[in-house]
């Protein structure tokens, strides 16, 4: 199937459409659940656990990685029910660190590479980052798919990157970033959903986060779908990741409630689904006090880490 | 990880059921005649109220206050009628969410759907035909046309508000004074726009509202100073009416039946089509007189549709009305459930095969979970008779040609769905069904500005549009 | 006999059924007589079963005819009221026996007709453009209304102006995309089969109009309560008629139009067309 871009234009180009509009009511619909009482508190608690948090600035310093790693293990160091989160994700030079400010903690090191966000260098440079990154303790490497390649119709091209980099990664599980604001239409997002899933992709991930729109919940909505019918397919379950502008405990929720009802139970846990934030860690925490002690909470209570 | 939702549902403190009610006559509620009634929550079957029953002389009555108030508001200046209308949508955006909890209180339906679908497009009505009132120049019928007179009209229970937005908001626009009489099972918020009449200062006797069963409605029909006839409602009923209007003036619009195709090719964007029969055949529990009641799937995605659609029906979520989760509601009266399941046994003897989706159904109250029935034959009574339930025939096609062939074969004509990927496929097959609404990729959408109402048995007329005024015009 | 001594030979008035002529299937016929009384001819009196044979042409017509372009239709028309023109002695002739007008006045009534068609011809391609729409819904859809002929449509000519009466009812539900029966004038039925001669050799397809003489009383109730009979216009229907017609129109809930008094030579206004026209919606919704 991989084989030309003839054969995968094919296959990709066969699967079923994609409606805007009823998948935009679709996700819209779904948004309107109303998760309360010992759902919600469920539902924070599961979400937080999901929790990729990032940090994917200029600026990132050691210091600034390992005070988010801090937070990873013990997101409220006043409560210790609270979970901790799935992975830190970080850009490949602070993996070393984040690596051992999470050693024997149980939260994976997610690294972002191939020339993250734009991914527009050689295939050498993305596989070597790739393999750097892995050696430098990363148990997850998000990569960023060639959207110049996939919008030019070079699907052939896509594929292999991703098989070159799933090979550079060895074991460390493989996020594939579609960058779905850039690919502009949800056919597109079906299409590069089941290249990633085909090329070998353990996790397709929305967005790099530096891109308008980011995650939303109808893209999401989309991906979900293409695991559950390539699970179908295949017998082979792979996770999603959405990320990029989720900041409230709402939005996450309605992730959840999404995933919940179009791929379904199997996929709420942090081994099949992800959630890509900085800020969202603490309304998370916010609303979890508030379901606690029934007072709303202030920001002052929480760390900025 | 298994994700139970907690109940959530909206509150009922929002309304305030009184014990009773009367008659709304000539802007004054009123005793009744007739022998008066209990409404009842069909989801959870306790009485809600006690509702006067109207009798010939009360249809009378109601009748001559339409009619003396009708000089004065037909001489009104549009843009003052408009101004009533003006008010009476805002009050009711105003009150929604009252109006949205006794609308699923009394008639069962989902809150989301009360609170997201009935509601926004009641208010919507009224928004857009008071914008007529002052314009009816403009509308195509003549300089100056000029309106009927009284209207009668009768409304059934899936949408009461709604159906009652689609009849008042128009004939008020056009200038005539109306009598309307909600259906026997669902007559609360008909009551509540009673008093939203009150409150928005209409004149007395512009609008009168009649609560009773079929003689009621049988009465005010009938009744020889009652101009212009509107109905929803059953092709049966509707039959009786255009018999008993023969050779009267009466103007009559009836909007009936339907027995719709919504018909899925194989190029098809499957997941927006799986919604869409979802939304087409499960809103307001299949109490849709368009209702996507017939899915013609083209034979080679059969089995995947299928699977897709069960897999899907597996996650509608039926209960508590009120519940803001709740996919499904109650089915309307006892009356209704026993239809519904005579049908659908009526379905397994005739050989067609039967899947129910898996979900407890409560103890009180009327309910049936959904259900969708394979290897079902055009000769098929659940093929042919509108059942007015969450109850699904699938057939096959394998051309387009045979899909038009099938979908047309039938005496109703309302509406149908055609689902392909392809523009100039969607075209013909618009052209060639004979149904009043083709939804293309989509299903049970509803818009004021947009004309809706059937071929053949389904009736005659147009409610929504510009078209929706010549029913109140004297044209 | 003529002046010349020359016996004329005369004409035989058949039915006009899926564009032939044939006799009653029953056999039978009735004397048709001109105003003053004097016998002109013996027509064909059709029977409920020529009335269900009728209603079978047209429908066969039916997706041909609704499925022509508009222009097509309309150069149809107009080439019948061509066609008429040319016959315009034989129908004043016709006329003036029938309804005992002055032959100048039979005249205007004949050019009145030919005129209407005329009109009539023209609506082809713009009622649509009249009576649809765009619709501005509030959503992302694409929202159109279109018209489109109701189907078969009985029609019940009225019994005076027997040739502009009857184009005058006939001409607006073809014109659209309808077919039609016509239950001609039981007193003066005469022109209405030299229409049928015009209408058989002007293009338009068999079926589309069939034209029954006969006695309305017996006819039309059939027609009304036909079940493959989409509409009826009872024009040409005494109260009593036109009330038993309707009920019976009830069953399948056709569309009816009602008798109303009518002024031939007036602007016949849309009424007729948009009667048997049914306005169709169609959404698509509006995305990349």
């Amino acid at each position: 199937m991989a084989s030309s871009n003839a054969t995968l234009r094919a296959f990709l180009y066969g699967l079923p459409g994609v409606d805007r509009v009823g998948a935009d009511q679709r996700a819209a619909t779904l948004g309107t659940r109303s998760i309360k009482t010992t759902a919600k508190a469920e539902a924070i608690d599961l979400a937080i656990s999901m929790v990729d948090l990032t940090t994917l600035e200029g600026a990132d310093t050691p210091g600034k990685v390992r005070a988010m790693c801090a937070k990873a293990v013990r997101p409220d160091p006043g409560e210790p029910s609270v979970p901790r989160v799935a992975a830190v994700c970080v850009y490949p030079d602070l993996v070393a660190c984040a690596a051992s400010a999470l050693s024997g903690s149980g939260v994976k090191v997610a690294s972002v590479a191939t020339g993250f966000p734009s991914g527009r260098t050689s295939l050498e440079v993305k596989t070597a980052d790739t393999a750097l990154a892995v050696a430098a303790g990363a148990d997850e490497i998000d990569m960023v798919i060639d959207r110049g390649a996939f919008l030019a119709g070079d699907l052939a091209r896509v594929f292999e990157e991703i098989v070159a980099v799933k090979q550079a990664a060895g074991d460390a599980h493989l996020k594939v970033i579609l960058e779905t604001g850039e690919l502009a239409t949800y056919d597109n997002v079906r299409r590069a959903s089941w290249l990633a899933m085909l090329a070998g992709a353990d996790f397709i991930k929305t967005s790099t986060g530096k891109v308008s729109p980011a995650a939303t919940p109808p893209v999401t909505l989309i991906m979900l779908e293409a695991v559950r019918d390539f699970r179908a397919a295949t017998g082979r379950m792979v996770g999603v990741k959405a990320a990029g502008g989720i900041r409230t405990t709402k939005d996450a929720i309605k992730y959840l409630v999404l995933v919940n009802e179009t791929a379904g139970e199997d996929w709420l846990d942090p081994a099949w689904f992800r959630i890509g934030a900085s800020s969202l860690l603490n309304d998370l925490l916010m609303q979890r006090q508030k379901m606690a002690t029934g007072r709303y909470a202030g920001p002052d209570y929480f760390t900025l880490d | 990880m298994r994700f139970e939702y907690a109940p959530a549902p909206e509150s009922r403190d929002v309304v305030d059921i009184k014990p009773s009610y009367g008659l709304f006559i000539n802007g004054d509620f009123v005793d009744g005649s007739g022998t008066a009634f209990k409404t009842i929550n069909p989801a959870s079957e306790e009485m809600l109220a006690e509702v006067a029953a109207a009798d010939e002389a009360d249809v009378d009555r109601a009748v001559t206050a339409a009619r003396k108030a009708f000089e004065s508001w037909a001489a009104l200046p549009g843009r003052e009628r408009a101004k009533y209308l003006f008010r009476i949508a805002r009050i009711i955006q105003e009150r929604a969410r009252e109006l949205a909890v006794l609308e699923s209180l009394d008639n069962g339906k989902p809150i989301r759907e009360s609170r997201d679908v009935d509601l926004p497009l009641v208010a919507a009505h009224f928004f857009y035909y008071a914008g007529w009132a002052d314009k009816l120049g403009h509308a195509g019928f003549g300089a100056d046309p000029r309106p009927l007179g009284v209207a009668g009209q009768v409304i059934p229970w899936n949408f009461p508000l709604l159906m009652l937005a689609w009849k008042i908001a128009p004939a008020l626009a056009c200038g005539n004074t109306v009598v309307l009489k909600p259906a026997e099972t669902t007559p609360l918020t008909a009551l509540a726009f009673a008093e939203i009449c009150v409150q928005a200062g209409l004149p007395p006797g512009v609008v009168n509202i009649l609560t009773g069963a079929g003689a009621t409605g049988a009465a005010l029909v009938n009744h020889p100073g009652v101009d212009k006839v509107a109905f929803t409602g059953s092709t049966e009923v509707g039959r009786l009416i255009a018999r008993s209007v023969a050779g009267t003036g009466k103007k009559v619009t009836l909007e009936l039946g339907g027995k719709a195709a919504n018909i899925v090719f194989d190029d098809a964007a499957l997941d927006q089509a799986v919604e869409g029969i979802v939304n087409g055949i499960f809103f307001n529990q299949g109490h849709v007189c368009c209702a996507g009641s017939r899915l013609l799937v083209q034979e080679s995605i059969a089995e995947e549709l299928l699977d897709a659609l069960k897999r899907r029906l597996g996650t509608l979520r039926l209960g508590d009305p009120l519940d803001k989760n709740t996919d499904i509601g109650a089915i309307n009266s006892a009356e209704q459930l026993a239809r519904i399941r005579s049908l659908t046994e009526s379905g397994e003897l005739e050989g067609a095969e039967r899947w129910t989706a898996s979900c407890p159904l409560p103890d009180k109250g009327f309910w049936f979970p959904p259900t969708l029935f394979t290897g079902v034959a055009q000769s098929h009574r659940i093929a042919r008779e509108e059942i007015f339930g969450p109850v699904l025939s699938v057939l096959t096609f394998r051309t387009p040609a045979e899909a038009v062939e099938k979908a047309n074969n039938t005496p109703y004509g309302l509406s149908a769905g055609v689902w392909t990927e392809k523009g100039s496929r969607i075209l013909w097959m618009a052209d060639k069904l004979r149904a009043g609404v083709v939804w293309a990729n989509t299903f049970n959408r509803f818009d004021p500005a947009s004309p809706f109402g059937g071929y053949k048995e389904s009736g005659h007329g147009r409610e929504g549009g510009r078209h929706g005024l010549e029913a109140y015009l004297d044209v | 006999m003529s002046e010349t001594g020359r016996l004329a030979v005369r004409k035989t008035y058949k039915l006009f059924v899926g564009g032939a002529f044939p006799r009653s299937e029953s056999g039978r016929s009735y004397v048709v007589s001109s105003s003053k009384g004097d016998f002109l001819a013996n027509a064909a009196r059709a029977s409920r079963k020529d009335a269900r044979d009728a209603v079978v042409a047209a429908r066969k017509a039916f997706p041909g005819w609704s499925g022509a372009t508009p222009y097509n239709r309309g150069q149809i028309l107009y080439r019948v009221a061509e066609m008429m023109e040319g016959r315009r002695a034989q129908f004043v002739a016709e006329v003036v026996d029938a309804d005992g007008v002055s032959a100048r006045k039979a005249g205007e009534l004949v050019d009145a007709a030919v005129d209407r068609l005329v009109w009539y011809a023209g609506w082809s391609d713009k009622i649509g453009a009249i009576q649809g729409a765009a619709n501005p819904v509030a959503g992302p859809y694409f929202n159109l209304s279109t018209a489109e002929p109701t189907g078969v449509v009985a029609v019940v000519a009225p019994p005076f102006g027997p040739l502009l009466g009857l184009v005058s009812v006939v001409a607006p539900v073809i014109v659209t995309g309808n077919t039609c029966v016509v239950v001609a004038s039981e007193r003066a039925p005469l022109p209405s089969i030299t229409l049928a001669e015009v209408l058989a050799t002007s293009d338009l397809p068999g079926g589309v109009v069939n034209i029954l003489t006969g006695h309305t009383g017996e006819l039309a109730p059939w027609l009304a309560g036909h079940m493959d009979v989409n509409g009826i216009d009872l024009t040409g229907c005494d109260p009593d008629l036109a009330r038993t017609c309707e009920q019976e129109a009830a069953e399948n809930l056709k569309r009816v139009l009602r008798p109303a008094k009518t002024d031939w030579l007036a602007d016949p206004g849309l009424d007729r067309m948009t009667t048997f026209l049914e306005t169709k919606t169609v959404w698509h919704p509006v995305g990349i």
